[in-house]
């Protein structure tokens, strides 16, 4: 099997949020990157497992600059075979989804994963336009995926519970937990990681569908009203007339 | 023309559903236009929508389209867009919407935003606003292009009933072949759907034992309130994966959640700080969930908790 893995960089869990040049760029001064979890825990111990199980390749690709290599390494050493970065700062995801898609177009990848979302801008867009691209189906927030007899048996997570369907490959699919457990990479992973093939592509020229963004921070929120236990027909009365919630 | 694509449960259009015609037909009428809602598979009521603002419904009562296979309803909902001129296609930021929103973007070539809490039209320009970074920022931008698409939040707005029922048009077009084949629905019975609940009573490690997790079911009986928990108790097999709010668990944002035992670390807040009232119940005082709540008892919730739902069972009596 050819798999091909979408990976990301995203802040740190706990970094800072800030923006700057008047509100329209994220302030990464002093924050620390990491891969966004739902690409490197479960869509890329998923393909890792599938290729264990049935032999074949797992390529990751990351639309990035050369501070994104660091992330790359990270996922060569947790176990892919070898990585492209498309060579741009990403603008939108429709710019990122083209780039991916431009790439995987004539390379016959049977299984297309990216996470669920990044945990930045949570935007939960680019498989879907991957998939619209190639034309190939989709299926999101994939929970367990399973090959059966040829068939693909993928499980995605719905409101209140999950929709189990089969799907002919090539597809796409968004990775949510469940898909597989965090995988931390070892020495020989580490030490192989470096000499593996890291590609730098060029990107194609996309025009980004969502210019002039503005960001603020929410408001804040006012001290918390504080209640001892024997008050608790009080707070039933607060929440009922003043935050109007019951 | 905006159109809504709807979405039904147990025979009922959804609350996110009602929601995103009612914001449908706000903006509608700010850009001097009319709200469609598109109805696949079969339907009980679809006029009924028209309460809701609709000028129209269009149903295509077909049974391929009882799943949503997302090549199959981006081919429909496109066909349906351009034979309306759409200029904004709504779908609710659901399992729904997030099957299709990516494809459809692209099927239409223009602006695009996921998880809007609010669509303003200044000057006949469309822009919305949608929360990022977890909930630790929001973001604004304008939506430009011939047709745009949007996923809305659930709970984005209340939905009005400002309207009467509206005519229903019976739309019969070919339907391209299924890509998926949908083996199997699995629901959890009883409670309301986490992502769908306005009251969310969720619990962590300060319960100790799952033998003791009787006091939360009581007190979200008595509040109607579904049930949540936090990633250590669902890690421990306390309570199924599917209750797990978080970073990496549900991202919801009900009306009020009540987080008992729940210490409050950055990954569990990034999953329900867009709540719009937040109660903690926790002993220990420097627990970081009081900085992102409105109400807080700090005491031991093995107390705390009966007297709540006393409290609550005799205000209802």
């Amino acid at each position: 099997m050819k798999l091909l893995v979408c990976i990301s960089k995203t802040p740190e869990t706990t970094a800072k949020v800030a923006f700057k040049d008047n509100g329209t760029m994220y302030d990464t001064a002093g924050v620390t990157f990491m891969l966004n979890p739902y690409d490197e825990w479960y869509a890329l111990v998923r393909a890792l497992e599938l290729k264990e199980k049935s032999g074949g390749t797992v390529t990751v690709i990351n639309v990035g600059t050369t501070e994104d290599d660091v992330m790359i390494r990270k996922a060569l050493a947790i176990g892919a075979d070898d990585a492209v970065r498309v060579d741009a700062a990403p603008r939108d995801a429709y710019f990122t989804a083209s780039q991916i898609a431009a790439f995987a177009r004539d390379k016959n990848f049977d299984l297309i994963f990216t996470g669920k979302e990044t945990i930045d801008y949570n935007g939960s867009m680019v498989g879907g336009m991957i998939a619209e691209m190639l034309d190939l189906p989709f299926i999101s927030y994939v929970s367990h995926l399973e090959m059966e007899n040829g068939i693909t048996v993928v499980t995605r997570d719905i409101e209140g519970g999950v929709e189990i369907s089969e799907v002919n490959l090539p597809m796409v699919c968004s990775a949510a937990k469940g898909l597989a457990e965090q995988r931390i990479p070892n020495m020989r992973g580490i030490m192989t990681s470096k000499t593996k093939p890291l590609s730098i592509i060029k990107r194609v020229e996309v025009s980004p569908m969502i210019q002039d963004v503005r960001y603020t921070l929410p408001p804040q929120k006012s001290a918390v009203h504080m209640l001892q236990p024997d008050q608790m027909d009080e707070l039933v009365r607060l929440l009922r007339e003043e935050a109007k919630v019951i | 023309m905006v159109i809504v694509l709807t979405e039904q449960q147990n025979g009922r259009f959804k609350n996110a559903t009602l929601t995103a015609v009612t914001v449908g037909t706000q903006v509608a009428r700010a850009l001097g236009t009319q709200c469609i809602a598109l109805v696949p598979g079969k339907a009980n009521d679809p006029a009924s929508l028209g309460e809701y603002g609709a000028a129209k419904v269009i149903h295509m009562d077909a049974q391929s389209l009882e799943n949503v296979d997302s090549k199959v309803y981006t081919a429909v909902i496109s066909d349906v867009a351009k034979r309306e001129k759409a200029g904004l296609v709504i779908v609710s930021h659901t399992s729904t919407g997030r099957q299709l929103l990516g494809r459809l973007a692209v099927r239409f070539r223009g602006g695009f935003a996921s998880g809007v809490s609010k669509v303003l039209v200044e000057g006949g320009k469309m822009s919305i606003t949608r929360s990022a970074f977890s909930g630790k920022a929001i973001e604004n931008y304008v939506l430009s292009g011939e047709t745009v698409v949007i996923s809305l939040l659930p709970n984005a707005s209340p939905a009005l009933k400002t309207g009467t029922p509206c005519p229903v048009e019976k739309l019969d077009i070919p339907i391209p072949a299924a890509s998926v084949k949908v083996r199997e629905v699995k629901r959890t019975e009883g409670r309301v759907p986490l992502p769908e609940a306005n009251i969310v009573v969720s619990a962590g490690r300060g319960l100790k034992d799952p033998s003791n997790w009787g006091i939360i079911e009581s007190l979200a009986g008595a509040l109607g309130a579904s049930i949540a928990c936090s990633r250590p108790v669902a890690d421990s097999g306390w309570r199924p994966h599917h209750e797990h709010v978080g970073q990496t668990g549900l991202a919801i944002r009900p009306n009020l959640y009540i987080a008992i035992g729940i210490s409050g670390a950055i990954q569990h807040l990034a999953g329900v700080n867009n709540s719009k009232v937040i109660v903690v119940i926790n002993k220990d005082p420097e627990a970081p969930f009081f900085k992102a709540a409105d109400y807080g008892v700090c005491a031991d919730l093995f107390e705390v908790v009966p007297k709540l739902t006393e409290a609550l069972r005799k205000a209802h009596a």
